[in-house]
């Protein structure tokens, strides 16, 4: 059993928690995720460690009520505890010295996986731009958190209500345009944004690495569930990435097996919402 | 109780299992076969020829004392059969059920090179059940502690019973698991309708009665490296299992509706999908599924798929009937739950709609050739006989390679080229200390096997604590 240490909401559905889980939180490092399981009957679901302290024993994790699983996380307080949780999992991300600007992309509440990636960035030396995007100014999140870790943090909002209005690609363009040295740019968010960034990047050969939320079941290359075409070749996202090459990966593709449960998970909501669920692992 | 004579005992025939009806069974996850009652394990018993040199055991991975429990099982002495097999080996219960016993112990019976052998196996089910069910057996007195301490990495068949050997000799045993629930594939690949979870956790109850402490949610590779292992335990054993599914490799294969067998059977075993949405996990409940392949593991899938509803479960298959894999029982099992057996096909590309769902697999008919390495006669494709099986979901049911993920972050613990350990006979790997067996050595193959790995790599742990001795390890074959 986890307990849940602290909770705190930061739009209508995004939430952060911070959870004891003292194995994860020993060895993590920036790009890895955790796999949690609320109750007996419970998914398993995997969710970014966006930030850990390995003295507490605790790990940090932010998620968007998407679902029945999400929806009953959100139900949790402080106190109550997680059935399960597993990880670290995944590839820690390549964090290197680069030879000019490292560019964290974030959209929704992906900023904030890909805010221990910034920060691991920043540690090892380089100059980190962050670029972060929400719908309107009410749903952005993690804005100084990012701040506290990049040399420049920029906003796009769709309506225009905070920063510059557009998408995050707009800014982007704005900092390639201003001439800024950038050897690596990080998008985290919607699948779609990844593949807007990727395509943008691929022609101007700036090397692009995303980091992929694929559906997964044990989390640890057992099953394929996470498969994506990367290059061509089959790769399990769950053990072999999380992070791949955005400009080799098969982006219709990895987007239609992430609807792949979507009249299941509408169904599972509805039961939720009907019959409501156990909390933090009671019956 | 009367002796019968050789003659007597001969004329006994081997009696049959009960199973539930196929009409019935394809209509609920409940085991199949319904166990004997103690009338017919007494009667069954009797046909044993308690042979002075038995041929079964010598055939028993498990080491079991085959004669002795049966004779017990004569006598009426039901949880003295239960001790015999308990000595030897930490998951009876599972072995009576999901054991090849046909190609093992039943194969060198005795009584049959002439007449059919004993029913050895069902024998097995009954005493074991007997002991979790109706007649508690107390757990023996703990070996003298040694003080020393072995982490056994994967709580699956070869990783149980290393654990339940090390600690009956007096070690400090600590089983890790990655999973939420210890078993491995006895509970997220062997479906409830063969092997009730219920069956799995109660054996796994007794070794943790006996001192081993389980660990859960503990990613050996991930959470701590062996390395890291290696500082507090005096010995590792690495029964982690191949665990990473093989695919084919062919057009389509990642279109929606396209499973792996683990990942199939992983929804709906472990994470009891069929129970959805009270069990949040989903799986697609197809109305027309192709299961890919012919061992056991393809049985499984396409039997749980008419229990999910399926109107036509398929299984295809590139070569006949004979050469198929699975058990004998396990095909006609399926065969009575009205699978359909498509041999003679290979797969060469998936289709799919235009929300990238699948709707069919396109197939080559084969011919049979020369007999290939592994003795059986090779599929050849028949030019221009492409076909298109109608399908709304297909599970790959093709084997297992090695999850790399132990294996890459242990220093020193050397792989071959398809990345599965290198062991001696005993389970001894490239580094001292470090031992492993079971799918991550041999590649997929039975419980069995893994139990019989298991079993030796113990004696192999326990004589390395006494005496730290290490030879120079060459692969076993």
């Amino acid at each position: 059993m986890h307990t849940i240490l602290s909770k705190q909401v930061l739009t209508e559905r995004t939430w952060h928690m911070r959870v004891s889980a003292p194995l994860v939180a020993r060895r993590c490092r920036a790009g890895q995720f955790l796999m949690l399981r609320i109750h007996e009957n419970g998914e398993r679901i995997p969710l970014t460690i966006a930030d850990w302290d390995r003295e507490a024993g605790t790990v940090d994790i932010y998620f968007q009520e998407i679902g029945a699983t999400t929806e009953l996380l959100a139900t949790l307080e402080a106190g109550d505890s997680i059935l399960d949780v597993v990880g670290p999992l995944g590839n820690p991300s390549h964090v290197g010295k680069l030879d000019g600007t490292f560019v964290m992309v974030g959209g929704g509440f992906g900023i904030a996986a890909g805010y221990p990636v910034a920060r691991a960035f920043k540690e090892a030396g380089n100059r980190v731009i962050a670029v972060l995007g929400a719908k309107t100014r009410g749903l952005l999140i993690c804005e100084d958190m990012l701040k506290a870790v990049c040399d420049e943090v920029y906003v796009a909002t769709n309506d225009g209500s905070y920063g510059t209005r557009g998408l995050v690609s707009d800014v982007l363009q704005t900092l390639l345009d201003q001439g800024e040295n950038i050897r690596l740019i990080f998008p985290v968010g919607p699948p779609i944004m990844m593949k807007v960034i990727s395509q943008m990047t691929l022609p101007l050969k700036i090397k692009t690495v995303v980091s992929l939320n694929s559906v997964m079941v044990d989390g640890t290359g057992m099953c394929g569930s996470c498969r994506v075409t990367v290059a061509g070749k089959t790769r399990f996202v769950c053990s072999e990435g999380i992070d791949f090459d955005g400009h080799e990966v098969d982006w219709d593709e990895m987007m239609s097996r992430q609807k792949m449960y979507g009249r299941q998970e509408s169904e599972a909501l509805a039961h939720y919402h009907e019959h409501g669920c156990c909390k933090g692992g009671e019956r | 109780m009367k002796e019968l004579t050789i003659a007597e005992r001969c004329a006994i025939p081997r009696h049959s299992m009960p199973h539930q009806d196929p009409k019935e069974r394809i209509r609920n996850f409940n085991e199949v076969a319904l166990g004997w009652d103690r009338e017919t394990a007494m009667e069954e018993a009797q046909r044993c020829l308690l042979c002075k040199n038995p041929q079964c055991v010598s055939n028993c991975p498990a080491e079991i004392d085959i004669p002795a429990f049966i004779r017990e099982i004569a006598r009426g002495e039901f949880l003295e059969a239960a001790r015999i097999l308990r000595a030897s080996s930490a998951l009876p219960a599972v072995c009576g059920r999901v054991c090849p016993q046909e190609t093992q112990c039943e194969l060198t019976c005795v009584m049959g090179k002439k007449h059919e052998p004993v029913a050895i196996g069902r024998l097995e089910r009954f005493a074991s059940d007997y002991a979790l069910f109706e007649e508690e057996l107390p757990v023996p007195a703990p070996a003298p502690p040694t003080g020393k301490k072995v982490a056994v990495v994967g709580a699956g068949p070869a990783g149980i019973t290393v654990a339940g050997d090390l600690v009956k000799m007096g070690h400090e045993v600590t089983l890790f698991e990655a999973l939420h629930q210890p078993g491995g594939v006895l509970v997220y690949g062997i479906p409830e309708f063969r092997l009730p979870k219920e069956i799995v956790r109660l054996e796994l109850e007794v070794i943790q009665q006996l001192g081993v402490k389980l660990v859960t949610n503990f990613v050996v590779g991930r959470t701590a490296t062996v390395d890291e292992l290696l500082e507090e335990y005096d010995a590792v054993f690495l029964g982690n299992g191949a665990g990473a599914p093989s695919f084919l490799n062919i057009p389509g294969e990642n279109l929606n509706g396209v499973y792996s067998a683990s990942e199939y059977l992983t929804r709906c075993n472990l994470m009891k999908a069929y129970l959805f949405p009270e069990h949040t996990t989903p799986v697609a409940r197809g109305r027309k599924v192709a299961v890919l392949g012919g061992g056991n593991v393809a049985m499984d899938a396409v039997r749980m798929s008419l229990r999910l509803g399926a109107e036509e479960g398929h299984i295809l298959y590139r070569r006949s009937r004979k050469e198929m894999p699975a058990r004998i029982e396990e095909i006609e099992n399926a065969e009575e739950e009205g699978v359909r057996f498509n041999y003679l096909v290979n797969p060469v590309r998936f289709i799919g709609n235009e929300g990238n769902w699948v709707t069919g697999v396109e197939c080559l008919r084969m011919e049979l050739g020369e007999p290939d390495a592994s003795g059986r006669r090779r599929p050849i494709p028949i030019k221009g006989s492409e076909f298109i099986v109608d399908v709304d979901t297909v599970v790959v049911a093709i084997g297992q390679n090695a999850n790399p993920i132990v294996a890459s972050t242990a220093t020193g613990v050397e792989t071959n080229e398809r990345g599965y350990f290198i062991a001696d006979e005993d389970g001894r790997c490239t580094k001292p200390g470090v031992f492993a067996g079971g799918d991550i050595v041999t590649g997929a193959a039975t419980v069995i096997l893994a139990i019989g790995a298991g079993k030796k790599a113990a004696r192999a742990i326990d004589q390395y604590l006494n005496d730290g001795a290490w030879p120079e390890i060459a692969p076993s074959s």
